[in-house]
């Protein structure tokens, strides 16, 4: 058995969802491969030979891979697939997008967003916004898979020392084109990968009042997510997002402010291993899966909370 | 131009889902269903598309049983032209219903496919990419923005970063996501007029798709139940409890 990662990857370095998948692909076989496509992307190959298990990194270099377009990347993938027994990428954005047209280019199911390796070929899964958790296996030849992050503690970043090896480019596709892109900036940690996260919702009332949690997640070095209902609101960017088809987190604390805590919302930090629920209605249902639950105006108790934090 | 648009008929997204006890899947008897919430705002947005002159059908089609007809009508009522009904008894996989939704395409030879980013009931958000895949076209996922001009659509997609603009040459797959815009309630006369609007039904081996599952659904469960904490009654209680009790600040 030989498995291929997918690294979802900025050309200079990798995205630390790429580390969960290399662990997931270390559950399954000791055979790792990395595949990083871009243009420019000596770092990352660097990056990914470093990264400890990983015995080999495939390096495609070339224009068409600037922008992760899956037009382009999915026939690369599907190019090389046949050396391979598994193909695994990061459930984030760029994996979700190309992984599918991966599995149908070589006529093969897609198990998505696997939360466990339970042999093989069988992995566990969550359905209905994790309220059910669904056990497959499959015989295809090539098993394509996308790995949910935060249920695999990430491989060593350093350690490794992988042969790099260059694929051939499968040229440009002609379909798409990239324009530009608007992305978040922000000094916090990453959403998915933060170790604390305070989320504001619907009851934060306005954007503006989302510098009250700022401030809070600057004192613990917490990353800021929202609900839904704050993101359609327009209170923060869709990045912000926690939830069934927003970012998945399992931080060590959740701070849920003004959060009532739908099926979606909590599909997304139910994982979380401790969790705060701050609002003013008691019967909110984010109480049910919170480990310290306080019933206040969240107006009062997130200044006070600032303030008790120095 | 004509837009297809795929629809899905689920378990209603405000039902709590209950596993069957012999853990051979998630009870569906007796449930409430509805149409996928993702693919009602595929269906909107190609009604938006129609009402700004730039299509002129709307072709909605369902794979999956009888009563998927329902969610057809749903689409109908929301100002959709006709349907086409793919019976299949069993559960489908993404890929089986994708190759049934290219034969579809090339019969009815869509400018667009716009369809929902993912179904709420197994989350695998694939069917989008897999029919682009196979049908040799540009995609765009998790769409949040849709311009159409001509032989090209620019989109904006919701992306973990932010925002990526991107430009597709037409026809294209779209996969929507939930900010693109709002969807509308179909009025009561609008409900009338949809019961007299066409479905078309075929089998999946009419359209020559072989969809018995290949992967294996080994078993169902529910996934640990979280139990609730404490109440506390001050936020120095809570700093403290954080500090000194689960110590994670």
């Amino acid at each position: 058995m030989s498995i291929l990662v997918i690294a979802d990857h900025n050309h200079e370095t990798i995205l630390p969802a790429t580390l969960n998948a290399v662990a997931a692909a270390g559950e399954i076989s000791g055979d790792i491969s990395v595949l990083v496509a871009g243009s420019g992307c000596g770092a990352a190959a660097k990056a990914a030979a470093e990264i400890a298990g990983v015995s080999t990194v495939l390096v495609a270099d070339s224009s068409e891979y600037t922008n992760g377009l899956a037009e382009n990347i999915a026939p690369l993938i599907s190019s090389v697939a046949s050396s391979y027994s598994h193909i695994l990428a990061p459930a984030t954005t760029y994996g979700k997008n190309i992984m599918p047209r991966v599995a149908a280019l070589i006529d093969t199911v897609q198990i998505s967003d696997i939360v466990k390796v339970v042999d093989a070929a069988t992995f566990q899964r969550p359905i209905y916004a994790g309220n059910a958790l669904a056990t497959v296996s499959s015989d295809e030849a090539v098993k394509i898979i996308t790995v949910r992050s935060t249920a695999f503690e990430p491989a060593a970043a350093s350690g490794g020392s992988a042969n790099i090896e260059t694929v051939s480019a499968t040229g440009e596709a002609g379909l798409s084109s990239f324009e530009k892109s608007e992305l978040s900036k922000s000094e916090r940690p990453e959403l998915t990968s933060a170790s604390i996260v305070v989320s504001g919702g619907r009851g934060m009332q306005d954007g503006a009042n989302f510098v009250m949690l700022e401030k809070v997640a600057d004192k613990l070095g917490a990353a800021v997510g929202a609900s839904r209902a704050a993101v359609d609101a327009g209170f923060v960017p869709n990045d912000y997002q926690v939830g069934q088809t927003g970012k998945v987190v399992a931080p060590d604390l959740y701070m849920a402010v003004g959060i009532s805590g739908a099926i979606q919302h909590l599909a997304g930090m139910k994982d979380s291993k401790v969790i705060v629920a701050i609002n003013k209605d008691d019967e909110a249902p984010i109480f049910q899966v919170a480990d310290y639950g306080l019933v206040a105006d969240l107006f009062d108790a997130v200044p006070e909370l600032d303030k008790e934090l120095g | 131009m004509k837009i297809l648009v795929p629809v899905k008929r689920v378990i209603d997204y405000n039902v709590k889902v209950r596993v069957k006890p012999d853990q051979s899947g998630v009870e569906l008897a007796n449930v409430k269903m509805a149409m996928n919430p993702f693919d009602e705002i595929a269906v909107e947005q190609a009604l938006r598309i129609k009402e700004a002159g730039q299509a002129d059908e709307i072709v909605l089609v369902s794979v999956g049983p009888t009563q998927s007809q329902e969610t057809i009508r749903t689409g109908l009522a929301m100002g959709a032209d006709r349907g086409i009904h793919i019976e299949a008894d069993q559960e489908t996989e993404p890929l089986s219903v994708a190759k049934c939704l290219k034969a579809v395409v090339e019969k009815e030879q869509p400018g667009l496919v716009l369809c929902g980013k993912q179904a709420i009931d197994d989350d695998s958000n694939q069917t989008g990419q897999m029919l682009s895949a196979l049908l040799g076209w540009a995609q765009a996922t998790f769409a949040s923005g849709v311009e159409l001009a001509e032989g090209t659509a620019a989109i904006i997609r919701e992306v973990d970063g932010g925002l990526e603009h991107i430009a597709v040459k037409m026809p294209a797959v779209i996969t929507v996501d939930l900010r693109l815009n709002e969807p509308r309630y179909a009025s009561l006369p609008n409900i009338m007029k949809a019961k007299k609007k066409p479905i078309d039904q075929m089998s999946a081996a009419d359209l020559g798709v072989n969809t018995t599952p290949r992967l294996k659904t080994v078993k169902v469960e529910e996934p640990a139940a979280r139990q609730a904490g404490i109440k506390v009654g001050s936020v120095s209680e809570l700093v403290d409890k954080l500090k000194n009790e689960a110590k994670v600040i």
